[in-house]
């Protein structure tokens, strides 16, 4: 029952572009700029609970390094399908694509709203400034270069739109290279964005601090990527009307099971190594926290432990969706809940940081969907005859 | 079945490849930073300290900081009348307060019981510090002859790594403004060409708070622990190898100096009548975490040379996949797989 529909060519979806969803969406993204002309007139301050015991908050957080897991669909269904030749991934690789340059253009965008000097960001491309011993100097670099990646990789989608046949195939031809960078660059950098607490020592709680921070980051990104491309397939197919694939997904989430299974090893196996394993048994936020997304990361290890279970569309839903939970619970709670300045200080996201923060995300759900009505993005599925006759 | 497995043992070893290193963080250990030869900084005496606060202002006055007013409630209506200005902390506005502790009665000075003793919280000046390796633009640097770290302005993004970073609490992020920057002592460095040094010290009327070059310090410190406490004998006032000094008495102090062993040591020392952790001093172990932080990235990097071995896999399977098997980003469908690994049975 091997999915041969998926292999239709992309095409656009089409439909109306003003809907009622689109236009709420609208509506939170201009609340968000309402709260950011506050952010760059009076400083941070004015809108968001930042302070000198927590400088980082929700926007590092959440949209930068939990955002830019979520979009690791791109480089994990890129490495699939052109490193590892599988090719029975194609059908997802553009829509991941597209939902990484999103969520790398919403990270970017945050770090641009939570620089204290914005101005100087520049700064960080400069051989007189560079500072290479800095974990945040490579995440930075590495970040910006893959977004610029990213956007190549789609370039071919954009030049086939616009009818321009002769550079979409000199792209063609040495796109491999662009590729290949696309898929080296996410392991750098999304491993770093764990090294990045390293620094901070004893100030983040032994349950969370490693030196195996890369290695924990890297793998449930890799398994938080493949869950997000599910979510993304199961959101698309409900509300553009069209199959989801749920086969071929469930195929990609055995692959983040096991992604998923060497995190869990690893955390705890470094855990006992250490000798810290009993905090976690010891009442605390960041104990709390440690099971929650431990569990959450395990839900998918049985919902989908068989391969029965892999082609039914709910498990698959709701494993991915537990998975991808867990990746960002673990990632706010090892940068914001686990990280402790000692007495005094406390953090809790503002009004006007959530309201940013759900403003970037209206802004790439609203981008997504124009996008897959005018570009072609997604398989054509005139026809979507096969999909839906096997029952969950 | 036997696809997926082989697909995971290459994604593994994928992944391994760019991850495995760090666990080589022993091998390839960044070694620690030493202190620089001429290294200057501050040796504080808590049991000198009077808890003038002289040097507070002394402090805002050479580097330019306005006061922050603390309100004082007067009257019965509590209304306020801000003109004092007494920070509790450090902050963007403030980058030296002397800070007491106090028990019970607070009547006798140095001592846990009933008693107050002084502190003073400023940057400490790490021989290997958090601060400079976590900044991304060179914006915190640490002086390779003075050891002093300063802050460059020009430089800063504002990102607020470095903040983050120090496990002191020391750098300080202006919030309150739109075009913000960070605070943090740099020794008075901008005024040592006309002669003067760290203005706190300058200014401290006991010798608690006393400027000098490390070593010298260093050794003051081991004089004041070998003679006994009650005795009188002459302390050094304003810099170390100064004119100044007078005739004073010599404290009982905790075993510890707080800054000899502290992520690596620290060029600002402190030396106290009761323990630290009534100080509200950080325990900390003694390797730094900037060298941990750094052992890994320079283990997963090894000088770039792993990531271009593994872009160069990368580049030759993407070439074969894409130029060779015809898997392009596809307007045609990719030719039907060599099934015979066959997916789903
Ligand atoms: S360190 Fe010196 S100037 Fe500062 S409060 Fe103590 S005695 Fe006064
Ligand atoms: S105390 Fe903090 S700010 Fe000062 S040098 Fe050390 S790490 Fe940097
Ligand atoms: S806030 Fe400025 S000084 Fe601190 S780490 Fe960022 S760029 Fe460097």
């Amino acid at each position: 029952m091997s999915a041969e529909l998926e292999h239709l060519p992309p095409a656009p979806v089409g439909g109306k572009l003003v809907t009622p969803t689109t236009a709420v969406l609208f509506g939170l993204v201009l609340a968000m700029v309402g709260v950011l002309a506050m952010r760059f007139t009076q400083g941070l301050g004015a809108v968001t609970n930042l302070n000198n015991g927590y400088p980082w908050g929700l926007w590092i957080a959440y949209d930068v390094v939990a955002g830019s897991a979520l979009a690791a669909g791109g480089f994990t269904t890129a490495l699939l399908v052109y490193i590892l030749n599988r090719g029975e991934y194609h059908p997802l690789i553009r829509p991941a694509l597209v939902a990484a340059l999103l969520g790398y253009v919403q990270a970017g965008a945050s770090v641009m709203f939570d620089l204290g000097r914005w101005w100087d960001f520049w700064h960080l491309f400069l051989p007189k400034y560079a500072q290479v011993n800095s974990v945040l100097f490579e995440v930075a670099v590495c970040i910006s270069a893959y977004t610029l990646i990213i956007a190549i990789e789609l370039m071919p989608v954009v030049l086939e739109r616009l009818g321009l046949e002769s550079p979409r195939k000199k792209l063609n031809r040495v796109l491999f290279v662009f590729v290949a960078i696309g898929v080296l660059l996410p392991t750098m950098h999304q491993s770093s964005l764990g090294t990045l607490l390293v620094v901070f020592g004893p100030q983040v709680h032994p349950l969370y601090q490693s030196n195996w921070l890369p290695l924990l980051f890297l793998s449930s990104t890799m398994g938080m990527g493949f869950a997000a491309v599910t979510i993304e397939g199961a959101i698309s197919a409900a509300g553009l009307r069209r199959p989801f694939e749920k086969e071929l997904l469930g195929k990609l989430l055995q692959i983040g099971r096991v992604l998923i299974g060497v995190f869990l090893l690893v955390r705890f196996g470094d855990l006992l190594c250490r000798g810290k394993l009993g905090l976690a048994f010891t009442p605390s936020l960041p104990a709390l926290t440690f099971w929650l997304e431990n569990l959450l990361l395990s839900v998918p290890l049985w919902l989908l432990a068989t391969k029965r279970h892999r082609t039914s569309a709910r498990r698959v839903f709701y494993g991915a969706m537990a998975m991808a939970l867990g990746g960002i619970v673990y990632r706010l709670s090892a940068f914001l809940v686990a990280y402790d300045t000692g007495a005094g200080w406390h953090y809790f996201p503002s009004v006007g940081e959530l309201t940013v923060t759900v403003g970037l995300i209206a802004f790439e759900v609203l981008a997504i969907i124009i996008a897959v009505r005018v570009l072609p993005i997604l398989p054509a599925a005139a026809t979507a005859p096969a999909s839906a006759q096997r029952p969950s | 079945m036997s696809i997926d497995r082989r697909g995971f043992l290459k994604l593994a070893g994928t992944t391994a490849t760019a991850a495995v290193a760090g666990t080589a963080v022993t091998a390839e250990a960044r070694p620690p930073k030493v202190m620089p030869e001429e290294a200057v900084g501050l040796l504080f005496d808590g049991t000198l300290c009077v808890g003038c606060r002289a040097c507070m202002p002394a402090c805002k006055q050479a580097n330019d900081m306005p006061p922050e007013l603390t309100p004082l409630k007067v009257g019965p209506t509590g209304e306020t009348n801000a003109v004092w200005d007494a920070p509790l902390d450090i902050s963007g506005h403030t980058l030296n307060v002397i800070r007491a502790y106090r028990s019970g009665e607070g009547t006798k000075k140095d001592q846990v019981e009933d008693g107050f003793a002084f502190s003073k919280k400023s940057c400490l000046h790490c021989v290997d510090p958090s601060c400079v390796s976590a900044c991304p633009v060179s914006a915190m640097t640490k002086d390779p002859r003075t050891g002093i770290v300063g802050y460059s302005v020009e430089a800063c993004i504002g990102c607020r790594y470095c903040v983050a970073a120090c496990p002191f609490g020391v750098p300080r992020f202006t919030f309150d403004t739109p075009t913000p920057k960070i605070s943090k002592c740099q020794l008075c460095k901008h005024r040592f060409a006309d002669g003067h040094y760290a203005a706190c010290a300058e200014v401290c009327p006991t010798g608690a708070t006393l400027f000098g070059k490390v070593k010298d310090l260093k050794a003051e410190i081991a004089r004041r622990r070998s003679l006994a406490p009650g005795t009188s004998t002459t302390f050094p006032r304003g810099r170390i190898d100064g004119p100044d000094s007078y005739v004073g008495t010599v404290g009982k102090y905790v075993e510890r100096t707080y800054g000899e062993k502290e992520i690596g040591g620290t060029q600002v020392m402190h030396l106290s009548g009761v323990p630290f952790e009534l100080l509200d001093k950080p325990e900390l172990p003694s390797v730094s975490p900037a060298s941990t932080s750094e052992s890994i990235q320079h283990g997963i990097y090894y000088g770039l040379l792993a990531p271009m071995g593994f872009l160069g896999v990368l580049v030759a399977a993407a070439r074969r996949t894409m130029l060779e098997r015809g898997v392009e980003p596809p307007e045609t469908p990719p030719p039907p797989k060599s099934s015979s690994s066959g997916g789903t049975p």
